[in-house]
């Protein structure tokens, strides 16, 4: 082989290993999502078992026309006793223990939530759609091998017998979950949902841009159009540039440190969160600020100072709102990053059992990543299915947010 | 609180109308000497900020005025207890004040729940009584000084300058605050633990803190060796060079190939699809790597016949360097972008090839930039916690091999800081001095990386 027939094949060969590189990342962006995507949309529908149901007054202990609060401390348990040895007369007592056990623990609230909403069914027969158990639910969707030997699985063969006549009868169906999207956290996967971590999170970010946004501009504002160079202002240049630098979890031990055990602010709250996050968020956006500052020309600020106006002017009245795009997209970009931080929430326990839905920024919260954290540490399958949901959630908002931030850019941004 | 704030505002919007309705009146007369808005905004600015600072005062003085009054009227009962003791029934009771009943609280705990009631309501009067006397201050100063010849406008850009310079300053704030936090805290750890014991000890066993809780006299000898920091080094450097191993080739040859062959288009689609990868959130890969690569790696391992832990390093060390990808080819795409044109033109014209060219003269020119890349993204894996906390082990290992289970420093700061807080107790805080000891690493990392990139630059600029 001629020489330059192998320095040939060294060029394709390195140019190989580039394209293959770029191949590579491609792919771990595809599988990554591919992954999260095709594990996650289960948990946004769920099973229901569509079961008819007779609403027998007496067994309520219930008077006609009742009231909702009358409803509402009626028991249910006796009714749905009733029902299932009703329909099950077939079965012992012991297979409709292990029938029942096919429905989620808590179909007796959902019987009442039903009641309440449609009292005319009082003493009458009903369809009713009553939502299937985790173990039921993953195997409807299909994530469960039925082949593994009954011992190592949580529905056993006779539950499963009765799960394919249910089928069979087209009584089970898989229908939208919307508890997903408006109750708390749960320790049942049936129940578990999002809404108190989204507002937590929300909260947590409100916070945030009402600290860092005004302070990273002020602070821009100073370092690039008034301060003279010297000591303090180098200083501060190398502390903003550290601090875009410290890893995540420090800022949580200062929250910790500083925040709840010296200034005795309350624990696991958004507003603690959300002061924590603007520590980090502040270098991203001072950094974006001052770029944009610098960008706008000279011939703006001289013929502002031309017509007569003061320093101050010029800056508040003419730069700043001239560098307020760009400004606003790294703030974007800054907030974005925020509300996947975990980490710094850890340590000031915004990651605890929430099944409330806060509703301001001093109530205990959990943020979504921390949710997401959550969960992830449970056994159950059900619960990691409610992860990735909540995991597509985060990625499309984040995803939202960034597209935003894209035409903010391109719709604003000026070329001097 | 909420009202509070809210009065404020509502006073200090008055204050502007006020100014600026009085400015006007004298302008119809004589020509002023600023704008009548400046004269609204002085009047708003001497209402807003000394009740801001008096009331931040108030806010952190709350908490240490409460403790010492509620040591004063309880003295009789809270003599008898143990320090530990009246924090547990300190945050009892504010707990209880804040309507957290448990039903089953003794007399004494009603008392003192009711005494912070008290107390709060008190303070709550206090604050409204400082905004409503430094408005009606602020209002009488301003009125005394509106006249024709006074410069407001002066006063408030004065006073708006201050103000943004105290803004800019918060960033040596925040180090500062980091800085002590971190400190006080690991003196504490430090009066436990000898730090030589700390920084060489070779045992890392948290959990023997916990049998002395008990007895509550704490025994040297035991924590000697339950505290020795080299197994959490060893194991977050293991995680991070698997990192490196992965993203390094990766990123720097995706750098490469997009800087120097790809055609636009595939550069413009393939650059920020790749940078998706920085923007997923850290607990977004923890998640995959828990659950999709360490069973993989397992099965992988036990098909090839290898015992390989589900919590080993390698599944923690192999998604980090995924997500750090993007770190190393944004930064190297930067720096090579920045070699001038020259440089290539010289080298083709002396009959290189591309890839000769790209690895004899743009790599050794770009070399510092790239190596400032790298140090960066090691500061990154280091400091990475939650890929770690969810994929890697607990428990600590003297190892480099990484297949074994392996801890680092990040999971421990997050073991040792989540569930129970008692800030009494080494097995707490040593979460601080593991802190400072990554603060310190990462910021020595960042230094010499800022270090190389400035030097590189000076030889082109």
């Amino acid at each position: 082989m001629t020489n330059l027939a192998k320095r040939k094949k060294a060029e394709l060969r390195f140019r190989f290993y580039g394209i293959f590189s770029v191949f590579l990342s491609l792919l771990f962006v595809a599988i990554l999502i591919f992954n999260i995507c095709s594990s996650g949309i289960g948990g946004f529908y769920k099973t229901i078992f569509l079961t008819s149901i007779h609403f027998d007054q007496k067994l309520l202990n219930l008077e006609d026309n009742a009231s909702e609060e009358q409803i509402r401390n009626a028991s249910f348990r006796k009714l749905i006793k009733n029902n299932f040895d009703e329909s099950f007369k077939d079965y012992s007592k012991d297979e409709i223990k292990q029938i029942k056990k096919l429905f989620y623990r808590k179909i007796d609230i959902e019987l009442k939530n039903f009641l309440i909403n449609n009292p005319e069914f009082l003493n009458k027969t009903t369809k009713v759609e009553l939502t299937a158990s985790t173990h039921i639910d993953q195997i409807h969707k299909g994530n469960f091998d039925r082949t593994v030997q009954e011992k190592h699985r949580k529905v056993n063969n006779f539950q499963l017998e009765i799960y394919d006549k249910f089928v069979e009868d087209q009584k089970v169906k898989k229908v939208w979950n919307s508890t997903y999207f408006t109750s708390g956290d749960s320790r049942d996967p049936e129940s578990a949902g999002v809404a108190s971590s989204v507002m937590g999170s929300v909260f947590t970010i409100l916070i945030c841009f009402l600290l860092s946004f005004p302070i990273a501009i002020f602070a821009s504002i100073y370092l690039q159009e008034f301060a003279k160079a010297g000591k303090i202002t180098d200083l501060i240049e190398i502390n903003i540039n550290n601090l875009a630098a410290v890893p995540s979890i420090i800022f949580g031990l200062l929250g910790l440190g500083i925040l709840l055990n010296f200034f005795g602010l309350p624990r696991s709250t958004a507003l603690v969160g959300g002061i924590v996050l603007s520590f980090m968020t502040l270098p991203t956006i001072i950094v974006a600020c001052r770029s944009s500052l610098r960008a706008v020309p000279p011939s703006i600020r001289e013929a502002a100072l031309a017509l007569g106006a003061t320093k101050n002017q010029v800056v508040f009245h003419h730069v700043l709102p001239l560098a307020m795009p760009g400004t606003l997209t790294g703030t974007i970009i800054g907030l974005a990053r925020a509300i996947g931080e975990t980490a710094p929430l850890l340590m000031i326990g915004m990651v605890a059992f929430i099944m409330d839905i806060p509703s301001n920024p001093l109530e205990p919260a959990v943020g979504m990543p921390a949710q997401i954290y959550l969960w992830s540490e449970s056994s159950e399958r059900g619960f990691i299915e409610k992860t990735s949901s909540a995991i597509i959630l985060l990625l499309m908002f984040l995803i939202v947010v960034n597209f935003v931030s894209v035409y903010f850019r391109k719709k604003y941004e000026k070329k001097w | 609180m909420f009202y509070s704030v809210l009065t404020l505002f509502v006073l200090s919007f008055i204050g502007f109308y006020l100014g600026k309705r009085k400015s006007i009146k004298l302008s119809q007369n004589i020509k002023l000497a600023s704008l009548p808005s400046y004269y609204g905004y002085l009047a708003m600015l001497y209402i807003l900020i000394p009740t801001l600072i008096a009331w931040f005062v108030l806010l952190v003085g709350e908490n240490f005025v409460l403790e010492k009054y509620l040591f004063l009227i309880l003295k009789e009962f809270l003599i008898s207890m143990s320090g530990s003791e009246v924090q547990l029934f300190f945050i009892k009771i504010k707990n209880l004040s804040e309507g957290a009943s448990f039903g089953n609280e003794s007399d004494l705990e009603l008392l003192g729940a009711q005494k912070i009631i008290q107390f709060k309501n008190l303070f709550l009067l206090l604050t409204y009584l400082v905004i409503f006397l430094v408005t009606a201050i602020a209002l009488y100063l301003v009125n005394k000084k509106i006249s024709p010849t006074f410069k407001s406008q002066r006063h408030v850009e004065k006073i708006v300058n201050l103000f943004i310079q105290l803004c800019s300053y918060i960033a040596i704030l925040i180090t500062v605050g980091i800085f002590l936090s971190l400190v006080f805290e690991t003196i504490n750890f430090f009066g436990y633990v000898n730090p030589l014991d700390f920084l060489f000890g070779i045992n890392w066993n948290p959990n023997k803190a916990f049998v002395i809780d008990s007895s509550d006299v704490i025994d040297k000898d035991i924590l000697k060796d339950a505290f020795g920091i080299i197994p959490l080094m060893t194991g977050t450097l293991l995680v991070a060079f698997l990192a490196m191993l992965v993203s390094i080739p990766l990123g720097l040859m995706s750098a490469i190939y997009l800087a120097e062959y790809a055609p636009k288009k595939i550069r413009d689609i393939s650059k920020p699809v790749i940078e998706i990868l920085a923007g997923i959130p850290t607990v977004v890969y923890g998640f995959f790597a828990a659950l999709v690569v360490a069973p993989k790696i397992a099965d992988l391992g036990e098909y090839i016949g290898l015992d390989v832990s589900s919590e080993s390093a390698l599944a923690a060390g192999l998604t980090m360097g995924v997500m750090i990808i993007p770190f190393v080819s944004s930064l190297s795409d930067d720096v090579i972008g920045a070699v001038p044109q020259s440089l290539r033109d010289g080298s083709y014209a002396l009959g290189a090839t591309k890839s000769e060219t790209i690895i004899k003269v743009i790599l050794p020119s770009a070399l510092p930039g790239i190596i400032g890349s790298f140090l960066l993204a090691i500061s990154r894996a280091i400091g990475e916690t939650m890929i770690v906390v969810m994929a890697a082990s607990l428990q600590a290992n003297l190892t480099i091999n990484p297949l074994e289970p392996t801890t680092t420093i990040t999971t421990q700061i997050v073991t040792a800081l989540t569930g129970d807080t008692e800030f009494d107790n080494p097995k707490t805080l040593v979460a601080f001095a593991l802190g400072l000891t990554l603060f310190f690493a990462t910021l020595l990392l960042n230094y010499f990386a800022l270090r190389t990139v400035k030097k590189y630059r000076e030889q082109y600029d």
